[in-house]
């Protein structure tokens, strides 16, 4: 497992360029151009299991769903950062990618520090440091846990409609 | 008990006596804007939509504008998709290419109006808070879900309140105001907060309230809104919007705020926000000189014939520099007709610029006026972000109408202030 350590503000153009947003749709057309303007070897060298570590207010600016789509697909585990903005936030919910929200996390990593996260117990040790981070209402887990947004309004439908 | 504007608005829509900061409302908004991504977002849910149907052909509103004309064949089918999916499911709101972007058209056609709930695949959606709407952005698969339901969540947030005193002075606009806030505030210093702007307000058109609004997300903002007032009444009575169909909503006094914040506007002087972050804050004066090989007038921002009346000004009788190129870009066509009523376009045009269709182009990078590998771009628009305007190795750098129109002059960075 890798870690991939960016900065503070991070924006979406930065996680997906703007010009191909009316193009890609597809998470095969999509991860090719995954941090391109950001980072040329993350594309090229992301596996499975890898987490991304940021700053504060990672995924601003404009609402693009194909980064989150893209991460999932490509298999990123969770972002740690020190804070999201909140359009990417909700579509990191639709799309069942895992976020967290954790400073603390943040401040003690170092490159090369290992990472060990803890689900159950909503907690992520970096190096010899356990550091507890805040887990979502149960109606909005529900979303990330039904495999998102549409999954979970498809189950709501069927059974609304299985009532009548 | 006292609440602030979002508590307010989404408690009515909840169906709630009382709503506080953090809590989660199931609403169903008003509103449910999307774009030329409509072809992405009917596309997740084509199985779905043919079974279960639209919850309310009332409630979305699909506008062209992002890649207008279509660019290539691509784009091209997915304008065509869109169209097909309209007439199949009884859309009822749809503007096809030309009309402008969906933002300036929302409010412009009285789409949104004052107290309404309003969500967008657009990050930009926070525009309509300059007619109090409390508008925010969501993603296409939200979007996606709407047109099934109808309705989704929201966390009430936290609000901020930004008190302005006094009056912009000469060649000073809302958007050297917004640039100010932003850059003090921070681009996450309102992240998922609602910003409620109070105060001397009656000198803002309802273009200044616009400018300013369309900008709160560049400071991480949930929605932006400003009160209704006789401005505000005024452009809806112009607008063709009847007094019986719409209320107002604001705070009550006594509502809880995470932070308050207050400028004077006659401190505020002619603003750039450098590359690549809209916070990097620093006076014209501080980079005046810099040459510029782009220069673009528009978009949902500032794009207004009031913008262009401003850069005509500036321009009348006066040709740009050849060392730039100056692009015009109109919020819309309505717009775009009464500045060529004014006289402005005609203006503009003689002095070398180049025209052109209502949408947002250059913007973000699709077509129309791309930078390349080393050049620097002044713009009016709202994001200076790296690769921005498709190339990475560019420089944008963001400003009023004024400003833009005065460096077209010279080539150069240049206050607005010094060519009047």
């Amino acid at each position: 497992m890798k870690v991939w350590s960016y900065g503070d503000d991070i924006n979406t153009d930065m996680l997906f360029p703007g010009k191909y947003t009316y193009t890609c749709a597809k998470p095969d057309e999509i991860k090719p151009h995954l941090l391109e303007d950001l980072d040329p070897e993350f594309a090229k060298n992301v596996r499975p299991g890898d987490i991304i570590f940021a700053g504060k207010n990672f995924g601003c600016g404009s609402s693009r769903e194909q980064p989150v789509v893209g991460l999932r697909a490509v298999g990123i585990e969770a972002i740690v950062a020190r804070s999201f903005a909140r359009i990417f936030y909700r579509a990191a919910i639709n799309q069942g990618l895992l976020l967290i929200e954790c400073p603390e996390a943040v401040a003690a990593y170092k490159p090369g520090t290992p990472i060990h996260l803890n689900l159950k117990e909503s907690s992520i040790a970096v190096g010899d440091q356990t550091c507890k981070f805040p887990t979502l209402p149960p109606e909005i887990l529900a979303i990330r846990d039904a495999g998102g947004l549409l999954e979970h309004t498809r189950a709501k439908l069927r059974a609304k409609a299985g009532a009548r | 008990m006292s609440m602030t504007f979002a508590e307010k608005v989404l408690a009515r829509k909840g169906g709630q006596k009382n709503a506080r900061a953090g809590d989660l409302v199931t609403c169903k908004p008003d509103r449910l804007l999307m774009h030329d991504n409509a072809a992405a977002i009917t596309d997740k849910v084509a199985k779905d939509v043919a079974e279960f149907g639209i919850a309310d052909p009332e409630q979305p509103v699909i506008i062209l504008d992002h890649v207008i004309p279509a660019s290539d064949e691509k784009t091209a089918t997915s304008h065509k998709k869109i169209r097909e999916f309209v007439k199949k499911y009884g859309i009822k709101h749809f503007f096809d290419i030309g009309t402008g972007v969906c933002h300036q058209v929302m409010v412009e056609k009285g789409l949104v109006l004052p107290s309404m709930l309003a969500v967008g695949s657009d990050s930009h959606t926070c525009s309509y808070g300059a007619v109090n709407a409390f508008a925010t952005g969501i993603d296409r698969t939200e979007a996606a879900a709407l047109l099934l339901t109808g309705e989704t969540w929201f966390k009430v947030p936290e609000s901020i309140r930004i008190t302005i005193h006094g009056r912009l002075p000469e060649m000073v606009s809302a958007k050297d105001l917004i640039l100010t806030i932003i850059g003090e505030v921070g681009a996450d210093g309102a992240d998922y907060c609602s910003v409620e702007f109070w105060g001397d307000i009656g000198h803002l058109t309802i273009d200044d309230r616009f400018t300013i609004a369309n900008m709160g997300v560049e400071m991480g903002a949930k929605n932006a809104v400003f009160p209704v007032d006789e401005v505000t009444k005024g452009y809806l009575q112009e607008i063709g919007v009847g007094r019986v169909t719409w209320n107002p909503e604001w705070a009550d006094d006594g509502a809880t705020y995470r932070q308050e914040l207050t400028w004077d506007l006659g401190e505020i002087v002619p603003a750039l926000a450098l590359p690549h972050k809209v916070d990097k804050y620093k006076p014209v004066t501080e980079l005046a000189g810099t040459e510029i090989q782009q220069c673009l007038i528009g978009t949902c921002t500032n794009g207004r014939a009031s913008d262009f009346a401003v850069a005509a000004a500036i321009l009348c009788g006066k040709k740009a520099s050849p060392n730039t190129r100056l692009l015009i870009l109109p919020a819309s066509r309505t717009e775009l007709e009464e500045a060529l009523d004014a006289g402005d376009i005609e203006t503009l045009i003689n002095a070398g610029a180049v025209l052109l269709p209502p949408g947002c182009g250059p913007c973000l990078g699709a077509h129309q006026g791309c930078l390349a590998p080393g050049e620097k771009c002044l713009s009016t628009s709202n994001r200076n972000f790296k690769g921005r305007m498709g190339c990475k190795d560019a420089e944008i750098y963001l400003a009023s109408p004024a400003t833009v129109a005065a460096t077209a002059l010279t080539g150069k960075i240049t206050d607005p202030r010094e060519v009047v």
